[in-house]
């Protein structure tokens, strides 16, 4: 009934993508080229509105996100046998209604708790 | 603040004699006992030499089996100190009525009613969930190991590290008046500036890392670490909600280290998130702590259920009814536990349509819990019930659990909530839900798999006394509490004015506290008598109950390596299925077993932690700065340690089996 399967610490991942020299550089230089505009924005002040330059350096930082992802945490749709993909949705998931669940219902409570804090928010 | 600077304020920082609480008498008297008690424990430690012992089996041990084991202890030991805290509480409100102002004064009262929450929830039902996972799941999938089994002994030292800042805060300083949740801006720096907030965030930072890293590691140990054969729909239930509670401690105790470095941050670098002017806002910690809070609930919760449903199936002989439809509800509780938090604080003042959402989200959830309720029941249902303990644990738990559920749906509505928020009705509920369904859960587990771990059954009627004793003390400490909640009665009081009808109903409430106390002292009582009668409860067969799953499968208690040889999986009840096909154990070709070797680096890093804690909270800096730097110098060091692994010869394993074979061969 048992076979002789003693696999339980010797296991290699036949799966895990191999990192090389060139894939690290590419993220390394994307990593910085991310880095460095939204500091360049803000220093050198280049919007009028700091709600423009919030929202530039907010989805700039999105997609810093996706180049670790895929050059630092070797990510894509198989690795892991698809737990990494699955792993994935659900954390896009939760943030998702942990950030626009918090907006709604902070806006909610700044609106009607604290009118003072609302005036121009994106001034 | 730098011209003050002498060395007495950089080595003591705000400690002197005057943290100790001389002037409480209460304190004082607990003091001495504990003086008393920790020193007899030492003494006789030392007198009968087990600190080797001790220090080699189990403080640096990295198996799992025993790192479960010192989890259930420190649970245990902290349920003491919190149940401690709670008979106090209902001896002065039942008595201080009037003209008797009760033993309490307030300002110690209300960091008895936050310590009470923060050690129940952190402290026991925490560690208690997080040991039976430990021990359990490695078994149920026919693992050797945890993944990542250092680490494992890491996070249980840093939960108990936690909780000894907790302990300690007793005597030396005070612990946080803020309510188990401290929500600022009464936990800030200008409202509470003393060291109780303090004690309160470290500690919980601390046991955090734990938590976190234990999560990890058992969530990593389900997906990679089970037997051949055992896909994702022939794992045991317990292993499934486990795997869910681990992925909900994944995915939401970040945001409450988040939010308590935020206050912290507020309360030492006098940044603004949390304060009433200069831009903070105090309803964001709020809003952020439920994120992390409600699905903490369902982390304790869906353990609980697990055992459930392992005690129903196994106890009525029976397969499991619906078991793909408990995995479904299992995994729709864990979406839905995040789309909840609002119904924290729908009186903070959201719009109606944000309240009715998060209203309906609420009580949408009670409907894959109503499935599970029903899975149970039809599980039983021409099942022949064995009236086992953990039975009886497991009825109470269905009766009392959808009591809590009700009352909760009755608290999801808005307007209802309105009126009950904030009130006895709803400390009531919360305990109807936790006491009823998580700790009773948590007997129901310790009950069924005690022999498992110490090779021998629990005494069944001692367990039965605790059981009833529980159960009815339960029902008479926190009925009134529902009464007196829709009378009007706000939480964390600690006097009333002279109000006989009220009265009453609290006299009941504490004559319940004493039921329960009872249900305590019989559990240890059984502990005690079954430890004496171990030869006659003695299990030979590692399969006491005629059980379902691999756990069963190994001796009790399961030799080092758990099994000498990785099982096959065909079926969702595998070691069952294997029952049925007259399954034989293999008594030879045994071979060498690799295993982690035993590391101290845990419990050192830990002990570390403690005194860095401690310094933080008492602004000891010159302390603070050795002990971290102490800390990245272990840390860094145990990272040079190549020595983690051995093998255990192929002799021993056969030694260890043919051991077995003899007492199997001889209790036929």
């Amino acid at each position: 009934m048992s076979d002789h399967h003693d696999a339980a610490h010797d296991d290699v991942l036949p799966d895990a993508p191999h990192s090389t020299f060139k894939g690290y550089m590419t993220g390394f230089v994307l990593a910085v080229v991310l880095t460095v505009i939204p500091f360049w924005v803000v220093m050198a002040d280049v919007f009028e509105s700091t709600g423009v330059t919030a929202l530039v350096i907010l989805s700039l930082a999105a997609v810093q996100i996706v180049v670790h992802m895929i050059y630092f945490l070797h990510m894509n749709f198989r690795s892991q046998g698809g737990w990494n993909m699955l792993a994935l949705i659900f954390t896009a998931v939760i943030v998702f209604i942990t950030l626009a669940g918090s907006l709604w219902v902070m806006y909610h409570l700044n609106v009607n708790m604290m009118p003072g804090m609302m005036q121009d928010p994106w001034g | 603040m730098l011209e003050q600077l002498d060395l007495t304020q950089l080595i003591f920082g705000r400690l002197s004699w005057d943290a100790i609480p001389l002037h409480e008498p209460v304190i004082v008297a607990t003091f001495v006992v504990v003086a008393i008690g920790g020193v007899a424990l030492l003494g006789a430690l030392t007198y009968y030499r087990v600190w080797g012992y001790l220090w080699k089996e189990w403080f640096t041990s990295i198996d799992h089996k025993k790192i479960g084991i010192m989890y259930m202890v420190l649970g245990l030991v902290m349920l003491l100190r919190g149940f401690a805290d709670a008979i106090m509480m209902r001896i002065q409100q039942a008595w201080a009525f009037g003209d008797a102002t009760g033993y309490l004064p307030p300002d110690h009262y209300d960091q008895i009613f936050t310590a009470h929450g923060v050690i129940m929830i952190f402290f026991v039902a925490m560690p208690l969930i997080t040991g039976i996972m430990n021990y359990i799941i490695p078994l149920q999938i026919g693992a050797r190991d945890v993944a990542f089994p250092f680490l494992n002994n890491f996070s249980f030292w840093m939960t108990a590290s936690g909780a000894a800042l907790v302990m300690a805060s007793l005597f030396i300083g005070e612990f946080a008046k803020t309510g188990w949740l401290a929500y600022p801006p009464l936990s800030g720096i200008m409202e509470s500036p003393g060291v109780g907030v303090d004690y309160y965030l470290w500690a919980l930072q601390i046991a955090g890392v734990g938590t976190l890293l234990s999560g990890i590691n058992l969530l990593v140990t389900i997906v990679k670490m089970r037997a051949p054969g055992m896909n994702l729909m022939k794992m045991p239930v317990f292993t499934w909600t486990s795997l869910c509670t681990n992925v909900l401690i994944v995915a939401a105790f970040p945001v409450l280290t988040a939010v308590l470095g935020m206050l912290l941050l507020d309360r030492y670098l006098g940044t603004a998130f949390f304060t009433n002017d200069l831009g903070g806002n105090v309803m964001m910690y709020i809003n952020l702590i439920w994120i992390w809070g409600h699905p903490e609930v369902y982390i304790l919760i869906l353990p609980a259920f697990g055992i459930f449903s392992e005690v129903v199936s196994t106890y009525s002989g029976k397969r499991l009814f619906g078991y793909a439809s408990m995995v479904y509800a299992t995994v729709v509780i864990t979406v839905l536990s995040y789309m909840v938090w609002l119904h924290h604080f729908f009186t903070m003042g959201s719009g109606a349509s944000v309240n009715s959402f998060f209203g309906i989200t609420t009580m949408i959830i009670s409907i894959p819990t109503g499935a599970k309720i029903f899975n149970w029941l039809f599980t039983m249902y021409r099942g022949r019930i064995r009236f086992e303990v953990p039975m009886l644990w497991t009825i109470g738990f269905i009766i009392t659990f959808v009591i809590g559920g009700m009352t909760g749906v009755l608290l999801a509505v808005p307007p209802a909530d309105f009126v009950l928020h904030n009130s006895l009705f709803l400390v009531a509920h919360f305990h109807n839900v936790i006491i009823g369904g998580v700790l009773f859960g948590l007997f129901a587990g310790i009950t069924y798999w005690y022999p498992k771990a110490f090779g021998y059954k629990l005494d069944p009627f001692w367990g039965k006394m605790s059981f009833w004793f529980w159960t009815i003390g339960f029902y008479f400490a926190f009925m009134p509490l529902y009464v007196l909640g829709l009378m009007g009665v706000t939480r964390r009081m600690s006097q009333f004015e002279e109000d006989a009808a009220m009265q009453f109903w609290f006299q009941v409430a504490a004559f319940g506290a004493f039921l329960i106390a009872l249900g305590i002292l019989f559990f240890i009582v059984q502990l005690v008598v079954s430890h004496r009668r171990r030869d006659q409860l003695r299990d030979t067969t590692g399969d006491p109950w005629d059980g379902r799953t691999l756990e069963w499968a190994t001796s009790s208690p399961p030799p080092q390596y758990n099994f000498a040889f990785t099982p096959r999986v065909h079926d969702l009840d595998a070691w069952w299925q294997m029952k049925q096909h007259k399954y034989r154990r293999p008594e030879q070709g045994f071979k060498a077993i690799h295993m982690p070797k035993n590391t101290a680096a845990g419990i050192i890093l830990a002990g570390i932690s403690t005194v860095l804690g401690f310094a933080l909270v008492w602004h000891m800096w010159l302390l603070a700065g050795v002990s971290f730097a102490a800390l990245l110098a272990v840390a860094i060091g145990h990272t040079f340690n190549y020595d983690r692994d051995y093998h255990i010869p192929a002799e021993e394993v056969e030694r260890v089996e043919a051991e077995r074979t003899r007492m199997l061969a001889s209790h036929v």
